[in-house]
């Protein structure tokens, strides 16, 4: 992979860092966890993989996201400022009253959003949903659902996964982020996913694991796609819950918080570190 | 009167409509055969997907082809869309308000032996919670047609209830169906009959013999449009009537009677009586012994109105 263009990601990911940690201070709430170990995953979406026009989000041949992990939200808001879909200012409104932006994303209030989430589970059907009617009206978009590792416990997310392989719908991008950790602890203790690989190939996927850090990977993954007529794909990207905040790295206690007091500033003090260090 | 399986008016009619909505896609749960969507099956196979029996999916399925302009109806029994997929229902469809039509067959009791596992008595007090949901509940083969093509006229989430029984025709040519508006099938100031579904049928004899035996000269409302609902004619029945019964095959809680309740209420001129489902699950027997059970008959609509007068 093209080393400026490396050199770019990780700069939209720094300030999107930042931007997220502004955030859950402006609102003393959100779901860092989750939005920290999924941000290079959608840095590399928004600005290296899928065709988005921020001054046309409805631009018909778009490709589509649907961040079926709605809570990740704050990530979400941060790469779509960033890209140009909204302003800072409103950007900064998360979880205020009256926002346009609440805890779990809503289609009708925020250019770029392409479905409202936040139940988990729903996400993989509707962008099944998608796949297929780009193959009614022959469309090359690519549909991508970003799930979380806790969140395909769901038994709806194995009843899309049947649907969108019966259905050869090789233009559906499924990505999980297995940063194993959900609200209560580890994925392993509490229902446990493994075999994960090999669940999601005995149902008809082709599966890519990488390392979802890495842009490299993300991007040959993604671009590898589909990797057999006919299958759809899933990325396993394996990440860290709550990646570029120390304290909240590996920690399940980060799923969801804001930040105030000492640990506003040591966050702060972290992330404007690494935007430093690009200076 | 002639009867008329509601299931074959509708699929007669679906196929129509696809003819001229191509942009119309047909969404089974495996149940083809009962919902009759078969038919648009074989008018259209290229589009037409069965779904299997994966509820949840087949809704959130229906999602993602509204979002990229296709006009999905979903097919399944009323019990399983209204509450095994509800949750897709409620947060991925009605919520973003999405243009997907659910048309439920076995609606109410009328599966009869089939037990309570397949009945429907609940569906209509789940669905009238939910905001942005449309919900049309009609009383015959022609008055079928009519919500469908309503549905279709709306941009947004509709729940249209069939019965598994073949329903009397009962309005001829003179119905004419629009959603929020009651249908006025016999006039009165006595008291008021208000039906929904194939209930209209009893709501029209009971009136009948009332008038012609025992001099009480009965209003009957059909209601096939449950959610919204006709406000002024709930109203014009309480203060001209005083009396107001309701006849449905549900629940008494939340559905018709509890939507009828709570627009009097507002006003508090009327006594209203309301005939359903008496918050039990019911028991063992064919469509019509459970209808007789649970007092859905001309009989005790008669002698309910007979009680009050």
């Amino acid at each position: 992979m093209d080393h400026n263009k490396i050199s770019e990601l990780k700069s939209v990911a720094r300030h999107a860092r930042k931007l997220i940690v502004d955030m859950l201070i402006c609102a003393g709430c959100g779901h860092p966890g989750g939005a920290l170990s999924s941000l290079e995953i959608m840095t590399a979406l928004y600005f290296d993989l899928m065709q988005v026009d921020p001054h046309n989000p409805q631009w018909n041949e778009r490709d589509r996201f649907i961040l079926s992990k709605g809570h990740s939200s704050i990530g979400l808001y941060a790469i779509l400022h960033l890209k140009g879909f909204m302003d800072l200012e409103t950007l900064l409104t998360f979880r205020q009253d009256n926002s346009l932006l609440c805890g779990h994303p809503d289609m009708h209030k925020v250019p770029g959003v392409e479905m409202s989430t936040g139940s988990l589970g729903h996400g993989l059907s509707v962008g099944a949903g998608m796949a297929l009617a780009a193959k009614f009206d022959k469309q090359t978009y690519k549909t991508y659902v970003l799930m979380g590792d806790g969140e395909t416990q769901e038994g709806s997310i194995w009843e899309a996964a049947m649907f969108a392989s019966h259905h050869k719908l090789d233009n559906l991008i499924g990505i999980v982020d297995r940063n194993m950790i959900q609200i209560d602890g580890n994925t392993e203790d509490i229902l446990a996913l493994e075999p994960y690989k090999a669940k999601w190939e005995s149902f008809g996927w082709h599966v890519v694991e990488i390392d979802g850090h890495d842009y490299s990977q993300i991007a040959g993954s993604i671009k590898g796609a589909p990797y057999c007529t006919g299958r759809p794909t899933l990325v396993l990207a394996n990440t860290v819950k709550g990646k570029g905040v120390s304290f909240m790295e590996h920690n399940p206690a980060w799923h969801g918080g804001g930040l105030k007091g000492d640990l506003a500033e040591i966050a702060l003090q972290e992330v404007n570190a690494a935007l430093a260090k690009e200076l | 009167m002639a009867k008329t399986s509601m299931r074959h008016a509708y699929a007669q009619h679906l196929v129509q409509l696809g003819a001229q909505h191509a942009n119309i896609i047909a969404l089974e749960g495996d149940l083809k055969e009962s919902t009759q969507s078969i038919q648009f099956q074989d008018a259209y196979p290229a589009r037409y997907i069965d779904c299997g029996i994966a509820e949840q999916n087949m809704v959130g399925v229906a999602a993602g082809l509204a979002l990229s302009g296709k006009i999905p109806f979903v097919h399944s029994f009323a019990c399983f869309i209204s509450m095994r997929a509800i949750e897709q229902v409620r947060t991925s469809v009605a919520y973003p308000k999405l243009n997907v039509k659910f048309v439920v067959s076995h609606g109410g009791i009328s599966p009869g032996t089939a037990g309570t596992t397949h009945h429907a008595i609940e569906d209509i007090a789940i669905m009238r919670a939910i905001p942005n949901m449309t919900i049309l509940v009609p009383g015959d083969a022609k008055e079928v047609r009519q919500c469908i093509d309503a549905a279709l006229a709306i941009n947004g989430p509709v729940y249209v209830r069939l019965g598994a029984s073949d329903a009397e025709d009962v309005y001829g040519e003179q119905n004419n169906f629009k959603p929020g508006m009651a249908t006025q099938l016999r006039d009165g100031n006595d008291v008021t009959i208000i039906t929904t579904g194939m209930l209209v049928h009893e709501g029209i004899a009971a009136a009948d013999i009332l008038r012609k035996e025992h001099g009480i000269n009965a209003r009957v409302l059909q209601m096939a449009s449950i959610k919204p609902i006709d406000r002024n004619a709930i109203i014009a029945a309480a203060r001209e009537t005083g009396k107001i019964v309701t006849v449905e095959e549900h629940t008494v809680l939340g559905g018709l009677g509890g939507a009828v309740a709570e627009v009097v209420s507002e006003i508090g001129c009327a006594r209203v009586v309301r005939l359903g489902i008496n918050d039990h699950f019911c028991g063992v027997g064919s469509a019509a012994c459970l209808m007789k059970e649970e007092g859905l008959t001309v009989e005790n609509i008669i002698t309910q109105i007979r009680t009050l007068n």
